[in-house]
């Protein structure tokens, strides 16, 4: 359906896409995700046309699409605010797609009207967007960009501007209606959880690049890199030295799971295995703060201060979490650790010097 | 698909090709058939209506009038368009203006109709009769009559009574450089006194405290008592404008007064003659000459005194009762001949302005 | 509605939006995409006014430079140095700039009060006031000052109270010009003031700053930009002086304007005009670059809110007298001169009544002795002005358009190119017209369409300075996203730009309607068919002596004034922006 073969745009010095390769198969939902500044948003406009690759190709249903221009690309494009046409009421916006491509008035008043429906604000159309809340806005967005039926639908930050509870609801529902349409979807995001909620693959990218692909489980569940890992929210990165099932590490020995590359590498601890004993047991540590997340499951975050290594983040029940100050044993579930690739650019953790560091522009593999 | 579009598109393009197509109609709608004649004049003339319609009923020609700005913009737009002018007939080049486009050709000669009713000291190229006078006006000092009368002072009569210390302080002209009556008082000066002595004339003039005004509105509206405005507020009961002034101050007052309230030095006139002639390569020369004919009327002649508050050239043509009653009749203008004007006028001004400015 | 505060965030938008696009922007035709479709597009709308311009702007200017600076095939640049070491025109040239300084200090000085008022204080009648004082804006000049010379003249009314007079003294031009450029400050600096975020000082309050150091460190600083740019107006408006120093300039007194005048309509002096004019042009074209320069630097982002939430009931006695004292100045400067002419205009020989009034209707009749019929001149008035109007906003929404993406400095250029004619000699454009628009099928001369397309010319770069902070300031994304549904460039600007810049093109309409209404200077200097318009016929009856003339050019004068009012209080409903250039 979509193809990108080593797109790359610069802004003057700074690349904002760098050699990005990217397929996306009908009926497939893929997130791009990453923090503000990573490139993602680029890849949609070099898409839709609104900006143009430096070098590389981009292919709709195997047609180059260089020197076509946006209005010829049959793509949908829902932006990051809405970009709802202020002037025009509900019904005027959502009709501006069918209308431009010659649809006639009662065939595209039919279609206003089962869209409304579909995004659940039947009956809306003469409102002023303007008197919209946020999230009938995106409502209205959505079904706008869905309105031309577009072979492609991209959405940019889709729930971005939304409150946590509408935008969890939200997600659910997007899903649910593009299983149902069947609708190809590239969007992206930087929240993790949307993006795992709401897509089939994940697409994590780093600095214009990818940095890792892969199904949301995947991805959770092995990050390639620390960076992937920071940005999924894991901190209890280490430099460690691995011999066998054995790690040497900042805090001290710990078992990794078979398979795990040996010598010097990265490693991440899922704050989830990092288990909390009585102080004389595995690694000593002082409670440092605790944070309440909330959730079904009243997830507690719990910072340690090792009595050696760098700093520790622990996930536990409210019912199991020790108080500030308080000396616990930390001890590590294998099933937990995970070896990372790549060099940590901003990580706290101290390394090993020595020759096995690995050099800083290699592209990860994925 | 793109309906809207390339609706707009239509839209702009018929409004600019509908824009381009008005220009060009207009542009050849002035002159050039046969059926038509173009004058070619300055802001100043005007005529009758009816008196207009009835030349164009009786000669069967459409009458365009195009005007240029000023008396002096408007005859340098002709010199400039010489040889391929934007009419038929130029109106409006009087004697201080003459040289210039009679030296570049610009018209071409004809005998109008009439122009034997013409005084002699009116016409200006006698022999080619390249040009035709059809009307005179004189500037002269004009006084506010009360103002004398409350100070039991005769008003001056002459350029000379203007030096006199009882007339101190009392006069106001205008820019030479810039205002035509300012040019004719200054050109009065040099035809009463010559081409070395008006100088000493202007010395003495400022000595006795006479003050330029930047333009004939401010010195007669604001500077003379006696116009509307310069009542009761203005400092100058003498001022430098036209014999007509004094019937124009009488118009349109609805119980008009014996006489008029201002009057005229008739010792300081200085007579604008202008002219008219058919333009060298005119399209339409002999609807052209049929206007000459016309602007030398008896028709004509008897409507422009009040249309253009001057007197005709033609000595049989009827006065107006706003002029023989108000109006006084100049019997000796000065004047000087264009052509010396013509060569001499750059430094006359000049002079003239560092002896009264600077 | 929460317009303006959209409108700053579009504007940070829009800034990063043109930084992501400007290399392509420069880099020509690197390739399609949006860089590349839309530079044609803005091409093709160029052409347009750019054929205008060079038609009915360029080619008539250089025919009369060409005939004054070249004989024989030749060019004879000997005579610009010639005419530049004549110490004449030295001291006009001297004269022009600094009278043009002085004319923009003073204005400044006494109109950036006025602009500060209008922007931070509510009182009744300040919508009708800014109309008001923007009325002397797009009078004639000649009927500035007639009605300049009522208020300061001998009898005037400043002689009447206090005994001054300013007629014969330099004063006199300075103050006409106050009068004439008030407005361009007030609306200028006024309409970026009312929407500078008042709480951006309180913060500076808070910090610790004096009320006077947080002005100084955070208002002025924010108004810098636009207080520059108005001054540049007024200095190029100025500089360029015609009207005023005709009138109260006197044998003195001469600008480079009215030297070119004199050079070209009394002397046929074609070198020396071409060699004046050539530096007149050097003068404003530097002024525009300048203008342009600053432009730019004001379009950084400032923190805006809606001008209606800025503006309070003054409080205190100190406020009041602050609010009375600036009004008071603003009265006696740009209200009190038109109200003595309006009183002229009704105080007939019998006392109050509409005798001049009458009068001029009565000029219809063929009995009635005068030069133009007074009534008739509205009528032309209005037509000329409606079809010029309609070329000014073809010519300048197109421009304004292809203007919209401040990308290249091509298309910047051609922005201060559109504003050129703004400084041109009305002499040189009518007598550029006469020698250039001489063959068919461009024989013109003699075309009514000639006096509109004069005063377009003056009405497109109000028309571009209108429209284009508007159409800057709608979303690029507004655009994108209705290419993204199918809409092409053209399409996309018809849906989403011009239902969001109707406002503005009415506001464009109406200033190029009323300047075209006052327009003179062009007007005078075309021949042009037998329809004066008002202003002619103003100056024509100024011209002539007699009461009844006098009152009857007053009369008119106010039927100007008043059509340019209705015009302008219209405009204040409709103005949404508050931030026009002009």
């Amino acid at each position: 359906m979509l193809r990108l073969d080593g797109v790359t745009v610069r802004f003057g010095e700074r690349t904002a896409l760098e050699a990005v390769d990217l397929e996306v198969a009908e009926h497939e939902t893929v997130c791009v995700l990453g923090p503000s500044g990573s490139g993602k948003s680029t890849l949609l406009r070099v898409v839709a046309g609104l900006q143009q690759a430096d070098a590389g190709r981009v292919l709709l249903s195997g047609r180059d699409q260089s020197g076509v221009p946006p209005h010829r690309r049959g793509v949908g494009l829902m932006f990051q605010d809405h970009q709802l046409f202020p002037q025009r009421d509900v019904a005027g916006n959502v009709a501006f797609g069918p209308r431009m491509h010659g649809m006639n008035r009662a065939e595209t008043e039919r279609r206003v009207a089962e869209l409304l429906e579909l995004v659940g604000l039947p009956g809306a159309g003469r409102r002023a967007v303007t008197a919209l809340s946020g999230g009938e806005q995106q409502r209205v967005a959505l079904a706008r960009a869905l309105a031309p039926e577009p072979k492609l639908l991209m959405l940019d930050e889709p729930l971005g501007q939304l409150d946590r509870g509408l935008r969890e609801r939200l997600v659910v529902e997007l899903r649910a209606l593009f299983r149902r349409l069947g609708t190809t979807v590239l969007a992206v995001t930087h929240d993790h959880g949307e993006a795992f909620a709401l897509a089939d693959r994940v697409v994590v990218m780093e600095g214009g690049r990818i940095a890792q692909t892969g199904t949301p489980l995947e991805v959770w569940q092995r990050p390639a890199s620390p960076f992937v890992a920071r940005f999924l929210g894991f901190d209890n990165i280490t430099a460690a030295t691995v011999h066998g099932d054995t790690a040497v590490t900042g805090w001290g020995k710990l078992t990794v799971p078979q398979g795990t590359p040996q010598g010097s590498i990265l490693l991440l601890v899922r704050p989830g295995g990092v288990l909390l004993r009585t102080p004389g047991e595995g690694l000593r540590c002082t409670v440092e703060a605790r944070t309440f997340r909330g959730g079904d499951a009243s997830t507690v975050t719990v910072l340690l201060r090792p009595h050696q290594g760098p700093p520790l983040e622990a996930a536990c029940t409210l019912r199991d979490a020790p108080e500030e100050g308080a000396e616990v044993g930390a001890v590590f579930d294998p099933c937990e650790v995970v070896a990372l690739e790549g060099e940590d650019a901003d990580g706290p953790v101290q390394r090993p010097a020595g020759p096995a560091q690995r050099p800083a522009d290699r592209v990860p593999s994925r | 698909m793109n309906t809207h579009a390339r609706r707009a598109a239509a839209a702009t393009t018929a409004v600019l090709t509908l824009a381009l197509l008005a220009t060009a109609c207009g542009g050849s709608g002035g002159s050039g058939d046969s059926k038509s004649v173009t004058l070619v004049t300055h802001d100043s003339f005007a005529v009758s209506k009816s008196v207009l319609k009835d030349f164009e009923k009786r000669s069967g020609y459409k009458v365009h009038v195009l005007r240029g700005g000023d008396a002096g913009a408007a005859v340098n737009q002709a010199v400039l368009n010489k040889g391929n002018p934007q009419g038929d007939v130029f109106f409006g080049v009087d004697n201080t203006l003459l040289s210039r486009p009679l030296d570049q050709g610009v018209f071409t000669s004809y005998k109008a109709k009439g122009l034997d009713k013409v005084p002699q000291r009116l016409q200006a190229d006698p022999d080619k009769h390249r040009v035709t006078p059809v009307d005179s006006g004189d500037v002269c000092v004009n006084y506010d009559r009360k103002w004398f009368a409350d100070k039991k002072l005769d008003p001056p009569r002459t350029l000379e009574d203007l030096t006199e210390p009882r007339y101190k302080n009392l006069l106001v002209t205008e820019d030479a450089a810039n205002s035509s009556p300012g040019l004719a008082f200054l050109l009065a000066s040099v035809a009463e006194s010559g081409e070395k002595g008006w100088q000493g004339y202007w010395k003495k003039l400022r000595r006795n405290g006479v003050e330029v005004a930047g333009s004939w509105e401010q010195a007669y509206y604001d500077r003379f008592t006696g116009s509307r405005e310069g009542k009761g507020k203005g400092d100058k009961p003498l001022v430098v404008s036209y014999a007509s002034s004094p019937p124009a101050e009488v118009m349109g007052v609805k119980n008009p007064p014996k006489e008029a309230p201002t009057g005229v030095a008739k010792g300081t006139c200085f007579q604008q003659t202008e002219y008219a002639g058919l333009l060298s390569g005119a399209k339409n020369p002999k609807g052209g000459k049929a206007l000459l004919d016309f602007l030398l009327s008896k028709r004509f002649q008897e409507d422009l005194p009040l249309k253009m508050f001057v007197n005709p050239a033609r000595e049989d043509a009827r006065l107006p009762e706003l002029f023989t009653k108000y109006g006084e009749t100049v019997d000796k203008p000065a004047t000087v001949p264009p052509e010396k004007i013509a060569e001499h006028r750059e430094q006359w001004i000049k002079t003239w302005t560092s002896l009264t400015v600077k | 509605m929460d317009l303006a505060h959209r409108e700053v965030a579009v504007d940070k938008e829009h800034d990063a939006a043109g930084r992501r696009t400007g290399r392509s922007g420069r880099g020509g035709l690197g390739g399609w995409a949006r860089g590349g479709w839309g530079s044609w597009v803005r091409l093709g709308l160029m052409a347009g006014p750019v054929a205008f311009f060079a038609v009915f702007f360029g080619y008539p200017v250089a025919a009369i430079v060409g005939r004054g600076l070249r004989e024989g095939g030749q060019w004879q640049l000997g005579r610009i140095g010639q005419v530049l070491s004549d110490p004449d025109i030295l001291q006009v040239l001297w004269f022009t700039l600094w009278q043009a300084a002085a004319s923009t200090a003073l204005t400044l000085a006494l109109a950036l009060p006025g602009a500060y008022v209008f922007a931070r204080f509510d009182f009744p009648g300040k919508r009708l006031l800014r109309a008001v004082v923007t009325v002397p804006f797009v009078l004639p000049t000649v009927v500035v000052g007639s009605a300049f010379l009522a208020l300061a003249g001998r009898g005037g009314v400043l002689d009447a109270w206090w005994g001054v007079r300013l007629d014969t003294s330099v004063w006199a031009i300075l103050l006409a010009h106050v009068f004439f450029n008030y407005a361009v400050v007030v609306r200028t600096v006024g309409g970026l003031w009312s929407q500078l975020d008042p709480r951006q000082e309180e913060a500076a309050r808070v910090l610790g700053a004096g009320r006077l150091a947080a002005w100084r460190r955070v208002t002025l600083p924010a108004l810098a930009p636009s207080v520059a740019a108005a001054a540049l107006i007024v200095f190029l408006f100025t500089f360029t002086s015609f009207g005023v120093i005709q009138v109260l300039g006197g044998p003195r007194y001469a600008t480079l304007e009215v030297e070119i005048y004199r050079q070209t309509a009394t002397l046929l002096d074609l070198p020396t005009a071409a060699v004046l004019t050539l530096v007149q042009f050097a003068a404003v074209a530097a002024l525009l670059a300048v203008h342009a320069w600053s432009l730019r630097k004001r379009e950084t982002a400032l923190s805006l809110v809606p001008a209606e939430h800025t503006a309070r009931r003054p409080s205190g006695a100190g406020q009041w007298a602050l609010l009375c004292s600036v009004l008071g100045v603003m009265v006696l400067l740009t209200v009190a001169p038109l109200l003595v002419l309006m009183v002229r205009a009704f105080d007939g020989p019998e006392g109050w009544g509409l005798a001049f009034f009458r009068a001029l209707g009565a000029q219809q009749q063929d009995s009635a002795t005068f030069v133009v019929a007074p009534v008739e001149a509205i009528g032309n008035s209005l037509a000329y002005a409606a079809v010029a109007t309609a070329i000014a906003l073809v010519v300048g929404g197109l421009a304004a358009a292809a203007l919209t993406r401040r990308a290249g400095r091509l298309v910047r250029g051609l922005d201060a190119l559109l504003m050129l004619p703004l400084g041109t000699s009305a002499v040189t454009v009518g007598f550029g017209f006469l020698v250039a628009l001489d063959e068919p099928p461009l024989d013109l001369r003699s075309s009514w369409i000639l006096v509109p397309l004069a005063q377009a010319l003056v009405g497109v770069p109000f028309v571009i300075r209108t429209m284009l902070p508007v159409l800057r300031a709608v979303d690029v994304r507004l655009r994108e996203a209705a290419a993204v549904l199918g809409a092409s460039p053209l399409r996309a600007w018809g849906e989403v730009d011009f239902p969001l810049v109707r406002r503005a093109l009415l506001v464009a309409a109406g200033f190029a309607f009323t300047v075209s209404l006052g327009e003179f200077g062009a007007t005078v200097f075309i021949a042009r068919p037998d329809t004066p318009t008002l202003p002619v016929a103003v100056a024509r009856m100024l011209g002539r002596a007699g009461e009844s003339n006098y009152g009857q050019a007053m009369a008119l004068s106010t039927i100007l004034m008043l059509v340019c009012a209705g015009v302008l209080l219209a405009l204040e409903r409709v103005r949404t922006d508050g931030q026009g250039e002009l």
